[in-house]
């Protein structure tokens, strides 16, 4: 059974297709390997014994874990929160439709920070997700169930949604790859909201071309979402083999000294990798940047306070018992059923939005939001991509920064910005690094970010540095 | 330094966003908003006048479809998740106590 599971998506669909292996047969030995789970990377799977229809696809009989952020028929969906407890939507998002119509089917549904709310996965009501590198660090969040199924041979691939850095660092603190779309790439119709203007959905994958093979089956317009435009062209399996001709651009504000050294050493290491590969390195001035979190950390919160007001006990969801009256109904159920973090940030977002400070607050981060996308658009003008470290460290202990909610959104640092701007982003494992204090190495993600909608070019380039990179690291017992 | 948001505030807050806070979490919300405001509002002093604030990043105007009735969910499926449907609609208690 081992080498079924060995096999990356690509393989599996070509064998499968050929007929060289049964659809049921490869399912079966996910679903085995799903069951053995110890990471706490899923919250339920999805029971067999139902007939089941595989349709014919490019993904023809392939297990897809799914982030609990997206409704699924008739299966519990949480999104990671005490307050959809027992939920059971009815209806399932496009994107897993979308996967459905070409032939992949669910594995199970995967653990996440609250409302996506988090970069540790420690903000889930249903307890952390272990880091199949060290069982004593996270994963990362929010996806890190995702991430954590996939690098720890528990899926074969997984979906994730993506609102600051919620695909990307996960998967670089995993050892995976992780690609945030364009936003609008991906309908959002089912995908719980978290903050309406930068969620995104996209794949946490084995390697870049399972990336391509998972966005080609889910990207495109969806009448359900106003704001989904789907991708020109459509996406195709990755093939480029050098990078002859392209620029990169390396942010002069990165601050060297601002990321641990192992994870600098890496970083330097993949440059010089583009540079044998023919691509050529600049630095280029992304002034608004650093102002990225600042201003992230107001809009998300801001939208998200508007958007979990529909938690209130009426419609789905837990209701508190005991309260005298709909007010009381209303706050009784919401401070039970929310956990600390995402009252934190609807603490937040409700003070940017009130009276007297929505000038100050919201007024001004939009501003900054439309500065980094001219930084971006200024220096796409003149370079193919920008790239910079996924995460400013390897993946950190757990508890480690769960007192400090600051020092954690800090982690959000070098993916926030293209969050913002609304434009993708891949993070591919490019080494290992120790932690700065000592220890098994860990994974060290890369990140490339290109412009609006240019998904192929990025996968292509993703994809030449892959294969020249060679990371072929797995966690300690985790075949393939 | 004065703290960026005091405890009436974070109550007049929590109110807002229909929570109730415990005392401890008062408390620790007061310190906690005060430091992440405090970081946040680095961007309230840069010079931003005349840039045009940016709510969505993919310009789209008027996404129509045709005004043609389909299917949406049946009553009962769309009640069957409430806490407490009743008689095709979501029974809540009462908005007065005393009513």
């Amino acid at each position: 059974m081992g080498g079924l599971l060995e096999l990356t998506v690509a393989q599996a669909a070509a064998k499968i297709a050929a007929g060289e292996i049964a659809a049921e047969e490869y399912y079966e030995a996910w679903r085995g390997a799903a069951a053995g789970d110890e990471l706490n990377a899923y919250l339920c799977s999805v029971d067999d014994g139902a007939a089941y229809e595989v349709e014919e696809g490019p993904l023809r009989g392939i297990p897809v874990a799914i982030k609990d952020i997206f409704c699924t028929e008739g299966t519990p969906t949480t999104a990671g929160s005490r307050i959809l407890e027992g939920y059971r939507p009815p209806y399932t998002a496009t994107a897993v439709r979308r996967l459905d119509a070409a032939g992949a089917r669910v594995l199970g549904k995967t653990n996440m920070d609250e409302f996506a709310m988090g970069s540790s996965n420690e903000n889930s009501a249903y307890g952390p997700v272990l880091n199949p590198w060290d069982r004593g660090r996270v994963p990362g969040g929010s996806s890190g169930g995702s991430a954590a199924a996939v690098a720890g041979g528990l899926a074969p691939c997984a979906i994730g949604t993506d609102t600051g850095g919620s695909i990307r660092q996960p998967a670089s603190l995993c050892g995976i790859v992780g690609l945030k779309p364009t936003y609008g790439a991906i309908s959002r119709y089912g995908m719980i909201a978290f903050a309406s203007s930068l969620d995104q959905c996209g794949p946490l994958t084995r390697d870049v071309t399972d990336a391509a093979l998972l966005l080609a089956a889910m990207e495109g317009r969806d009448p359900c979402d106003s704001t989904s435009v789907g991708i020109e062209g459509g996406v195709v399996a990755p093939s480029q083999e050098d990078l002859k001709g392209l620029r990169f651009a390396v942010p002069s504000e990165l601050g060297r000294d601002s990321f641990d050294a192992g994870v600098r050493e890496v970083f330097e290491a993949t440059l010089a990798r583009i540079e044998a590969l023919g691509g050529e390195i600049a630095e280029v001035s992304l002034p608004s940047a650093e102002h990225g979190i600042s201003a992230y950390y107001v809009i998300a919160p801001a939208e998200a306070s508007s958007n979990l007001a529909r938690y209130d006990g009426v419609r789905y969801g837990q209701r508190a018992e005991t309260a005298a009256d709909l007010v009381e109904m209303y706050e009784t159920t919401r401070s039970e059923g929310f956990g600390p973090e995402v009252k934190r940030r609807i603490m937040l977002g409700t003070y940017a939005l009130s009276s007297g400070y929505y000038d100050a607050y919201y007024g001004q981060a939009q501003k900054v939001r439309t500065k980094i996308a001219d930084d971006f658009s200024a220096a796409f003008a003149e370079f193919d991509f920008v790239v910079t470290p996924t995460s400013p460290s390897v993946a950190f202990g757990l508890g480690e920064k769960t007192d400090d909610p600051l020092s954690m959104y800090l982690n959000d640092f070098f993916t926030v910005p293209m969050s913002l701007a609304g434009i993708p982003a891949i993070s591919i494992p490019t080494g290992l690094a120790e932690p700065a204090g000592g220890g098994p190495k860990l994974p060290v993600g890369f990140q490339i970010a290109a412009p609006a909608f240019a998904e192929q070019k990025l996968l292509e380039a993703a994809y030449a540095l892959e294969q020249a990179v060679g990371f072929e690291s797995r966690p300690e017992g985790v075949d393939g | 330094m004065r703290p960026m948001i005091d405890r009436e505030q974070v109550l007049h807050v929590a109110k807002l966003a229909r929570l109730r806070l415990s005392e401890p979490e008062l408390e620790t919300m007061t310190g906690e908003l005060s430091g992440i405001l405090e970081h946040v509002d680095r961007i309230g002093k840069l010079d931003l006048e005349g840039v045009e604030p940016t709510s969505h990043v993919v310009e789209l105007e008027n996404v129509l479809r045709a005004d043609v009735p389909r299917p949406s969910l049946p009553r009962e499926v769309a009640l069957a998740p409430a806490p407490e449907p009743l008689d095709g609609a979501f029974r809540v208690p009462s908005p007065q106590a005393d009513a």
